[in-house]
């Protein structure tokens, strides 16, 4: 019962506080996805400044990485949030993968390291954000658990989530696939990359997050 | 060669939510392909892949993880409210999930109907076994 309370109190009444200090607008996926694409886009557009690194390489981003304050505008409405973006969560971790790209042994292994931390930490911050936009590559299957995984964790949590379905310029990208898998979401394309479909994206977002 | 070893829900259902992950965990580094009857609940899944990474080293590179669900996303309201009262009194033991040592298990592939589970063999061959749900 004391737990029971105590969770209560957790989920309701201190995010009732945490919400009203900032909003923390969480980038969440698989490796690869382009989540830091689309925080760099959002940053651009609206800080003129880009927020990380991105490279064709998985795990490229293994910390977690936070721009503070950003205002995004829709007519006369407002919002502003603390953009968090984190690293790609998987359940393997293989150093040889990035030796296969060129990676020299040592390197990778750090890498692999480095990136088996990131996603740790990806999952611990599950419990800090207020709402999620959870990036998946279009061209991909979106079946995958790890997709199942996140999307579940959000809504036991009672997070708002905005499903974004990436890389829509690619002749590969299959939206209405990812549609069809997450029905009961919001699901948007883009293109992060070229900027596709992002004015739409901005206004759902308004929509979706609380 | 390659053991598929069945957890029956007894088997999880009396062990704390870190005993269910440590066994589901201990069993892949074993090297052995996991059939569980029912799932974990979606915050011992995160917990799952949390622990795994932790986990990871020159020889242990993962898992792969899947889970089939036996209610269609069709179902009708009166369905999920049975079935989750259900789930509430007895425990989630509908659905199974696979869970497989990145090392043998190179990848399943999943759609709402089939599962596909392909292994890597040492030999470089792939071996694909198929499922229904």
């Amino acid at each position: 019962m004391k737990k029971l309370l105590s969770k209560f109190f957790q989920k309701y009444f201190l995010r009732l506080f945490k919400k009203k200090k900032d909003l923390k607008l969480g980038l969440y996926g698989p490796p690869n996805a382009g989540k830091t694409t689309l925080a760099n886009r959002i940053c651009q557009d609206w800080l003129g400044e880009d927020m990380g690194t991105v490279s064709n390489v998985a795990h490229e981003t293994r910390e977690i990485q936070i721009k503070e304050k950003i205002v995004i505008k829709s007519g006369k409405k407002e919002l502003t949030f603390n953009l968090v973006d984190t690293p790609g969560i998987a359940t393997k971790i293989d150093y040889e993968d990035f030796m296969k790209v060129g990676m020299k042994e040592k390197a990778a292994k750090e890498r692999a390291k480095e990136a088996t931390k990131g996603v740790i930490d990806s999952i611990k911050w599950l419990d800090e954000v207020n709402s999620v936009i959870v990036v998946l590559d279009a061209t991909e299957d979106p079946y995958s658990q790890v997709n199942i995984t996140i999307i579940g964790n959000l809504v036991a949590r009672d997070i708002p989530v905005l499903v974004v379905g990436n890389k829509i310029d690619l002749k590969k990208a299959n939206l209405e696939r990812l549609k069809s898998a997450f029905p009961q979401y919001e699901v948007i394309g883009i293109s992060a990359k070229k900027g596709d479909n992002i004015k739409k994206f901005y206004d759902t977002l308004f929509k979706v997050v609380k | 060669m390659l053991t598929l070893q069945i957890v029956p829900y007894s088997d999880l259902h009396s062990l704390s939510s870190v005993g269910r992950i440590r066994k589901l965990l201990n069993l892949a580094k074993q090297d052995k392909l996991i059939l569980v009857q029912g799932r974990l609940k979606k915050e011992e899944e995160a917990e799952l892949i949390k622990a795994t990474m932790e986990e990871i080293n020159k020889d242990f590179k993962g898992i792969e993880l899947a889970v089939i669900e036996t209610m269609s996303g069709k179902s009708s309201g009166f369905d999920k409210f049975r079935n989750g009262l259900f789930n509430m009194m007895m425990g989630n033991r509908q659905g199974l999930t696979i869970i497989g040592p990145a090392n043998i298990v190179k990848k399943i592939k999943k759609d709402p109907k089939n599962l596909q589970i392909i292994i890597e063999e040492e030999s470089g061959k792939r071996r694909r076994k198929k499922r229904s749900s």
